[in-house]
């Protein structure tokens, strides 16, 4: 039992985390076509300024969560994903530096600079971690000899689609952010660029959703458990709702329908691995699972019950800092010099 | 180079580089919390203006301390996936708590800080500061934890070919993690008051914004003072733990071949490792590392020819780091306590020498805290985990040297030209006057 619920914790940890950093992501990539001039760029970064840093407090959980539950799993899935997740980490690196150096010497070589180093990784780790976890829901090679594939073997056609697909779902959730949090023509175009990708992202989830069932062996837990389909369906709705909104100018709805998309998404592959962390994909004897590779009963407890008693407590304080930033930044906020902006 | 020695390598580049950063936050986020408290309680702007010119390269130092943080949880799964699967029943637990009770504060709070100027009351803003210096403290809290257990492994029992978790609490509150997590946060307290004092010392000797850094000065030099002492105590009493539980560390850090009753000390030696003795051993003061060891003048002190030569540490470099790290710590008493005096006596601006020699003093803690880390990592040596695991054994399997050669060349990379822009991005701030308010 414990060792179910956190599998479910596990799976929600990255999901919060794509649902929150996605938007960071997406408002990254887009920042140099929506915002011309500088003022408008910092208007971008101001947006994500003072929730970024605690978004990606949830990748780091999902880690700390994976080595503790899971701890076989993480030691493999880090070891064996070893290229792909160095280049994840530089580029987080480099895109949280960016933030703080950005705005930090006067110069229009060193602002464009630092734009690039924001565009560049923050499509990079969008990518990259679409084409893990579509690794992830195919199962990786490997069997009593370890592991057999290369960074090359990760970026198959089904990793890639993934990919592309995360991409694509960040890049809606990021436009759709700057939709309500910034103003003016910022918010005018990010409007625009979310209207016309959300067609792309629509063919991208059917082929996706058509492709997973030859790649993967996600759908037989479906199939035995049909109940289940109730996740994939309200990632449909919640995609479908997302145009819907747009439609009607609701753009903070259509925000929350993207987190609602992303989540279930992401939940859509987690119920179709259970009991499986990390399948493999040449011989299921050497799935991880979360009984071959989890903690002790002891320490599933012990963490639960720190799970039980703070995760609340977190979210509670991290909704009430968006509450406080819940305003449209407009150029008047950028201006004011009393105020610290990026 | 093997695989071991590499991914050894790369993790003590990752984290002496992580650790340039973390102590002056753990130390500023206190000071500039104190100042803010201070602008709330008097109303004196200068101490609004001096909130934000220390809160700023608050900032610039904190980036590069978060993100190179998440390389070293990356890099446990990474390189030492052997490691992880032993002991990641237990050393995980504190890993994902610490993000848990205080990444998220720190970084939530700080958002707040940063843009909430205009958004929160005065109170709620100088809260912020005070929360993000306490998820900061938490965050050491729980890291120290997970590194002690590695130090003196205990609560747990070896079970399905690993470590198991039997009892959370004796692990979290056992005597090495408590005094380990006051040393650190005591030693970066200290690099968070000399990097006020030199700052402030520099402004002064310029003859500019002159209140301003007096008062700045002072902070620091008072949080200083505390923090040094409490340093140097807590650490004379962490070596005795160190010395009751890791006895072939407690060899290495004096440089100790045989074993004795009443064991002296020797202000100075140069120790010979091939030759497994020491070649100058001058300034002896008899039975003073039994008494500083153990506190009992007849104590035995364990030499290292007491241990088989494979389970023992490299000596010199501990040695030295050790020495040096002690002399270091004894200076910033000497400082902090004559900046009191002078303070006490308001001549401290009359003594240009000094606050000269407190600008050229702010590297000095960095290196305190460094060669700390060196003896409590290398001197745990062969051992990855005292006594259970031994670092060879540690290391992933399914990575090649070729993989681990590359990110160290990626590392190096990154790291510099990030080191070199933050240095640069501090120095440019650290000289320039507090902006005025109000404009």
């Amino acid at each position: 039992m414990l060792n179910t619920i956190w599998f479910a914790l596990w799976g929600l940890l990255w999901a919060v985390y794509f649902a929150l950093d996605g938007f960071d992501f997406g408002a990254g990539i887009l920042h140099p076509f929506v915002a011309k001039d500088d003022l408008q760029r910092r208007m971008v970064i101001n947006t994500i300024g003072p929730v970024w840093d605690g978004n990606e407090v949830w990748l780091i959980t999902a880690g700390g969560a994976t080595f503790a539950a899971f701890p076989t799993t993480y030691a493999y899935m880090f070891s064996y994903l070893y290229t792909p997740l160095f280049l994840i980490l530089a580029s987080l690196i480099l895109r949280g530096v960016s933030f703080e150096f950005r705005g930090k010497i006067e110069s229009e070589g060193w602002k464009k600079f630092w734009d690039a180093v924001i565009f560049l990784f923050s499509f990079l780790p969008a990518l990259l971690f679409g084409v893990a976890f579509g690794n992830i829901f195919e199962g990786l090679p490997m069997d009593a000899n370890g592991y057999h594939g290369t960074l090359f073997s990760l970026l198959n056609p089904y990793g890639l689609l993934t990919g592309i697909f995360f991409v694509l779902m960040f890049l809606e959730h990021g436009a759709l952010w700057l939709s309500f949090k910034a103003s003016n023509s910022v918010a005018e175009n990010s409007r625009s660029v979310a209207k016309k990708i959300w067609p792309l992202l629509l063919i991208v989830a059917v082929l996706f959703l058509i492709y997973t069932k030859f790649a993967t062996h996600l759908y037989d837990n479906y199939f035995a458990h049909p109940v289940w389909f109730i996740v994939p369906a309200i990632a449909v709705l919640s995609l479908l709702l997302i145009r819907v909104f747009i439609s009607k100018e609701s753009y903070a709805k259509a925000f929350f329908a993207s987190l609602v998309e992303i989540i279930t998404v992401v939940f859509t592959g987690i119920v179709g691995l259970y009991p499986n962390l990390i399948p493999s994909s040449i011989d299921p004897q050497y799935n991880l699972t979360i009984f071959n590779s989890s903690s002790s009963q002891y320490t599933l407890k012990v963490m639960l019950i720190v799970a039980v008693i703070f995760v609340p407590i977190v979210i509670a304080y991290q909704i009430w800092a968006h509450l406080l930033f819940k305003n449209a930044i407009t150029k008047e906020d950028l201006t004011d010099e009393e105020v610290e902006t990026y | 180079m093997d695989a071991v020695a590499l991914a050894r390598l790369q993790f003590a580049l990752t984290a002496l580089f992580h650790f340039i950063f973390v102590p002056l936050t753990l130390g500023l986020s206190f000071l500039v919390a104190i100042m803010e408290t201070a602008y709330v309680k008097t109303g004196n702007e200068d101490y609004l203006r001096m909130t934000k010119f220390f809160g700023k390269l608050f900032l610039i130092n904190f980036a590069l301390g978060l993100v190179t943080g998440i390389t070293l949880e990356f890099e446990f799964g990474m390189n030492w996936a052997r490691y992880s699967k032993f002991v990641g029943d237990i050393f995980g637990a504190p890993l994902a708590i610490e993000a848990t009770l205080a990444f998220f504060l720190e970084s939530t709070f700080l958002g707040v800080w940063i843009f909430g100027w205009k958004k929160v009351s005065k109170k709620m803003h100088a809260i912020s500061m005070w929360l993000v210096a306490f998820g900061t403290n938490i965050s050491a809290l729980w890291i120290l934890i997970a590194n002690a257990w590695m130090q003196h492994p205990v609560g747990y029992v070896l079970r399905n070919g690993r470590a198991e978790f039997v009892n959370f609490w004796a692990a979290a509150l056992q005597p090495y993690a408590i005094l380990k997590f006051l040393h650190t946060i005591t030693a970066g307290y200290v690099v968070g008051s000399f990097f006020v004092m030199g700052i402030s010392a520099y402004h002064l000797l310029k003859n500019q914004e002159v209140e301003l850094f007096k008062k700045s000065f002072k902070i620091g030099a008072y949080f200083g003072l505390f923090a040094a002492l409490a340093v140097f105590f807590i650490g004379d009493m962490h070596a005795a733990e160190v010395a009751k539980t890791q006895p072939t560390k407690l060899a290495a850090m004096e440089s100790i071949w045989e074993t004795k009753k009443g064991a002296p000390m020797y202000l100075f030696l140069i120790p010979d490792e091939k030759h497994e003795k020491n070649i100058v051993e001058l300034f002896g003061i008899p039975k003073m590392l039994s008494v500083l060891a153990y506190h009992d003048p007849n104590a035995t002190v364990k030499g290292l020819k007491a241990f088989p030569k494979d389970d023992r540490p490299p000596v010199t470099i501990t040695f030295v780091s050790f020495r040096t790290m002690v002399g270091l710590g004894t200076l910033f008493v000497l400082l902090t306590l004559f900046a009191f005096y002078l303070i006490k006596k308001d001549k401290l601006i009359d003594k240009k020498w000094f606050l000269r020699l407190m600008v050229l003093a702010i590297p000095l803690p960095y290196l305190a805290n460094e060669f700390g880390w060196i003896v409590a990592e290398v001197g745990r040596q062969p051992w990855i985990v005292y006594g259970l695991m031994k670092t060879a054994d540690a290391t992933s399997t399914a990575v090649s040297p070729a993989q681990i050669i590359m990110t160290i060349g990626g590392f190096v990379l990154l790291y510099s030209v990030l080191g070199f822009i933050d240095i640069y991005l501090l120095i440019k701030y650290a000289r320039q006057l507090p902006e005025k308010i109000g404009k």
